[in-house]
């Protein structure tokens, strides 16, 4: 075999913006002649100044990689042929007008990674004029904290962190350096920390990350993080540590009495596994602290949170008045830039609207799924849903699946037409980042190479379908095409944002001494959770975790970053769950050796991994694993741990809140 | 060319802050990017996967709930030893691996290289690795690969060089602006320029205006053992006088970078 010579050439950088994780990191790629060999973080830039993290290091072998689709795609009896643009566009187009016609607009359904930004939005016109309310973002915890916010402080904004200036950052299980939020600021925030002194505890069932660099790790039993919040508020509450500063707001009251109540240091001891005095030195340390800070998010976070947890981690900020003021919990308006005319809705289309909008697990429910026709744009639901057998099986039999995906990923292998995407490195896009960040931004990406394949813009996708459906849908869209479109959208800063990659507008600096800006918080909604939600953990409780080192969502694991996954969770096909010495001796599994984990949801060939590192009563299995298409570098490697947990749907919020399920650990 | 603005030899090293790694293994990553390193569709067995940079895991060793764990990156310790007598250097039948004393940095040059891996049976830091495999590429990636590192062939060792051609790219940047010196910002390693918490500092240690120096405190009686008490090397002992320093606040951790009786405290004995 011959190794190859690399082609010299001039050397130059392409700045663009890196969207494999909701974090907007600033990249700058390293480009030999017209080649891309390297991405390194862009200096200087607000989210990241230089640091990168390993999945967008490895963003090359996405771009360059087998793995992608190289063009327009039909299948066809089960199997994939090739067509052109024009006419898998007219033929899509051709079925949605068939189904507006028939009266079932709102038979069409569209999923997407995000809700914000230009493409995201457009794909939201086009199925509003279509008739179709269903459009879907994959919910994050951002979402559980945006309606923990409304209920909470009676307006709707985004939630952020002003971490930079916290002087006490107390985090229930939010996996601030294991991808929560923008993962590349929040490492840079905690160095921060760390040079200045400023206290981390970790709350969370396993010594994640996160826990490990933490000054103080509280392993509480799993699903226990909201016991020991409102532990603390109990605490902060009898010994009046706050001075009474929530008093005043609405429902104290009732908030009062409920954690006065059931939520005494000997009770929540008993719940958590959390020693009193503990409990005790948490609450009188956080509420002493200068500028304290609570967090939630399970994880990465890009699982929400159940309402319970969100508002009762939130109470404890205003407890402390750590609402809207520096180093604590932020919360904004909604980055709103995108102000269209409305679009053109005829008679169907109106109609259609009317019906009002479903979630994905009413749409997908049942033998016959009340979707005809499902758009997913790069999003992965056959593979990022909880219970991925069931959701497999929904959109088999939904009739028209179009993926619109850079990636031969699992949505893409069950569709019947992919619709391939330039990669963010080949393409002109805004992106929204808020990501737990103080200070939304607004970002843009730039091609830093030619696009290589048959690909082509998202937005230029919706458009050209928009046009292919011809009528009140095409009139809906004005623009010539997507670049047309976004240069509009941003008017007179479009020169701005793209000489600079980025723009941002301070939401601390009007805030902070505006604080009554969200009003004082409604205590009322944190005790109707507590009602609602709570509920018993199982003796065994399989749970999902995150790692920096490995890509739990719709982008999977490029090799570079699979290279880095150690031994001890992955060893040749088999990947390891970690079991405490003491589940160990229950279940009578010895380290290393093979186990079936069983859940309602299914059942999964493991080997497990005797720690002292989780929890007794946890089944820690990391997400990211076990994907079925992309190829031999990336699939057949373990298990997809949302094989095994089914949704949780939260009676509060509505979301799907599910972190676990109960499990069994039987010897193999 | 050959010297710092103090007009003492280079010497390029650096200290790695565990109190601010996180174990997110960038640094891995930006160095397999940086240099070619090959990918094989299996690397979960760590004795063949090529890895310059490698994040151990430590661990207290304590049980539920008191355990507490440390990540520790592994980069090539580019040994000193005594006047370049490093570990792996002093082994080579080839001249394949130098120690350049203009620079600290101990090189490694594959087209000389044949693979006895006597090298590699030297180097008490598994820093080394051998191409057991031909580097196969899938369909497409051979684009990303950067023509200022040689892509190495079956059979031949490599490991760390500190990114020695971005030594090389900034010292012929500085001669064709005519200058003798570099800058602490021009030579930066690629693993110490992604790493997101800033734990990797590089710098010249005989340079007392880089940072490793003020950090470190390099004690030049003492083959340059740091007198920065939370400062130490692995295997001090061995007297490989390596070139990459850590920093703990932790004692069970400084205490791990080296072998220790039960009684006996982190730290060099004083006769070293």
């Amino acid at each position: 075999i011959e190794v190859p010579v690399p082609e010299r050439g001039p050397a130059s950088y392409v700045d663009s913006v890196c969207t494999l994780c909701p974090g907007g990191c600033g990249i700058s790629v390293r480009k030999i002649g017209d080649r891309a060999v390297k991405i390194e973080g862009k200096a200087g830039h607000p989210v990241n100044n230089d640091g990168v993290c390993a999945l967008g290091l490895s963003g090359l072998q996405l771009l360059y990689g087998p793995w992608r689709v190289t063009g327009p795609k039909k299948k066809e009896n089960g199997r994939w042929k090739k067509i052109s643009w024009d006419r898998a566009l007219s033929e899509i187009a051709e079925k949605l007008n068939e189904l507006r016609e028939a009266g079932k607009a709102d038979a069409i359904a569209g999923i997407s990674r995000t809700g914000r930004g230009t493409v995201a939005r457009l794909m939201q016109r086009l199925l509003a004029a279509a008739g179709s309310p269903h459009f879907l973002p994959v919910p994050t915890n951002e979402n559980a904290y945006s309606d923990a916010v409304a209920r909470m402080f009676g307006k709707p904004g985004t939630v952020g962190f002003d971490f930079e200036n916290s002087g006490y950052v107390l985090s229930f299980a939010a996996g601030l350096l294991d991808g929560w939020g923008s993962p590349v600021h929040m490492f840079s925030a905690h160095s921060q920390w760390k040079t200045n002194g400023v206290k981390m505890v970790q709350v969370e069932s396993r010594l994640s990350s996160t826990a490990a660099k933490a000054d103080q790790w509280v392993a509480v039993k799993p699903g226990t993080e909201a016991d020991l919040a409102l532990g603390l508020a109990h605490v902060i509450l009898r010994d009046n540590l706050n001075a009474g500063a929530a008093a005043n707001s609405r429902a104290f009251d009732s908030f009062a009495a409920l954690v006065k109540k059931d939520y005494t240091p000997a009770r929540v001891a008993a719940a958590t596994g959390i020693k009193e005095s503990v409990i005790v030195a948490l609450a009188k340390e956080f509420a002493a602290a200068s500028h304290p800070v609570a967090v939630c998010g399970r994880g990465d976070g890009q699982t929400p949170c159940d309402s319970r947890e969100v508002m009762a981690v939130t109470a404890l900020n205003a407890l402390v008045g750590s609402v809207n003021r520096q180093g604590g919990m932020i919360i904004g308006p909604e980055p709103d830039y995108i102000q269209w005319a409305r679009p053109v809705l005829d008679d169907t289309a109106q109609k259609g609207l009317a019906k009002g909008p479903k979630t994905l697990a009413d749409l997908l429910a049942g033998k016959t799924p009340d979707v005809q026709a499902l758009f997913v744009l790069e999003a992965n639901p056959a593979y990022t849903l909880h219970d991925t057998t069931k959701v497999k099986a929904a959109l088999e039999a939904v009739p028209l699946v179009v993926s619109l995906s850079s990636f031969m990923d699992e949505t893409s292998a069950l569709a019947d037409y992919i619709l391939p995407l330039p990669t963010c490195l080949e393409r002109t896009e805004d992106v929204v980042v808020t990501a737990g960040l103080k200070t939304p931004m607004i970002g843009l990406t730039q091609p830093v190479v030619e696009p290589r394949l048959d690909t082509r813009h998202p937005g230029d996708v919706i458009l050209d379908l928009a046009k292919a459906m011809g009528g009140t849908v095409a009139e809906s869209f004005a623009w010539s095409d997507y670049q047309d479109c976004l240069e509009k959208t941003f008017g007179l800063v479009y020169g701005k944002l793209a000489t600079e990659g980025y723009l941002q507008k301070s939401v601390l600096e009007t805030l902070i001494d505006t604080a009554v800006a969200v009003g004082r918080a409604d205590f009322a909604p944190v005790v109707e959770a507590d009602k609602k939600v709570r509920q018993n953990t199982p003796a065994l409780v399989l749970a999902a975790y995150d790692a920096m080192r490995v890509a739990g969502g719709a982008i999977a694991t490029p090799p570079y970053a699979m290279k880095i996954v150690p031994d001890t969770i992955l060893k040749k096909n088999d990947l390891y769950v970690e079991i405490n010495p003491e589940t160990a001796q229950k279940a009578g599994l010895a380290d290393g050796k093979a186990a079936v984990v069983e859940t309602p949801a299914g059942t999964a060939q493991v080997r497990v991994r005797v720690t002292h590192e989780v929890a007794p009563g946890m089944v820690a299995m990391p997400r990211g694993f076990g994907h079925t298409a992309y190829d031999d570098y990336v699939s057949g490697k373990g298990v997809n741990v949302n094989d095994l947990i089914g949704p949780v749907p939260d009676p509060v919020s509505g979301l799907d809140t599910a972190w676990g399920a109960p499990a069994k650990l039987i010897k193999a | 060319m050959k010297h710092n603005q103090q007009g003492t030899p280079r010497k390029y090293g650096m200290v790695i802050d565990l109190d601010k790694c996180t174990g997110c293994g960038s640094c891995m990553v930006a160095c397999m990017s940086e240099n070619n390193v090959p990918f094989k569709k299996d690397e979960t067995d760590k004795l063949k996967s090529i890895t310059w940079m490698r994040v151990y895991k430590l661990t207290n060793g304590k049980p539920f709930p008191d355990t507490e764990v440390c990540y520790l990156p592994r980069p090539c310790m580019h040994c000193e030893g005594d006047h370049g007598h490093s570990p792996c250097v002093s082994v080579c039948p080839a001249t394949a691996t130098d120690y350049d004393h203009t620079s600290g940095i101990v090189s490694q040059i594959y087209t000389r290289c044949f693979g006895c891996r006597y090298c590699m049976a030297a180097c008490p830091y598994h820093a080394r690795y051998f191409n057991w495999f031909d580097p196969i590429w899938p369909d497409g990636m051979k684009e990303a690969l950067s023509p200022n590192v040689s892509v190495r062939m079956r059979g031949v060792v490599e490991k760390c060089s500190f990114c020695y051609h971005r030594y090389q790219l900034a010292m012929e940047k500085a001669y064709v602006e005519e200058r003798d010196t570099l800058e602490e910002e021009e030579y930066q390693t690629a693993c110490t320029q992604a790493c997101p918490s800033g734990a990797i500092i590089f710098g010249d240690l005989n340079n007392p205006d880089h940072a490793v120096h003020q950090i470190v405190q390099p004690d030049p009686a003492h083959h340059g053992r740091p007198k920065n008490p939370n400062a130490f090397r692995l295997l001090e002992r061995l007297g490989t006088n390596p070139k990459v320093y850590y920093m703990s606040s932790r004692e069970w951790v400084r205490k791990s970078g080296d072998n220790y009786l039960a009684t006996e405290k982190p730290g060099a004995p004083e006769s070293h």
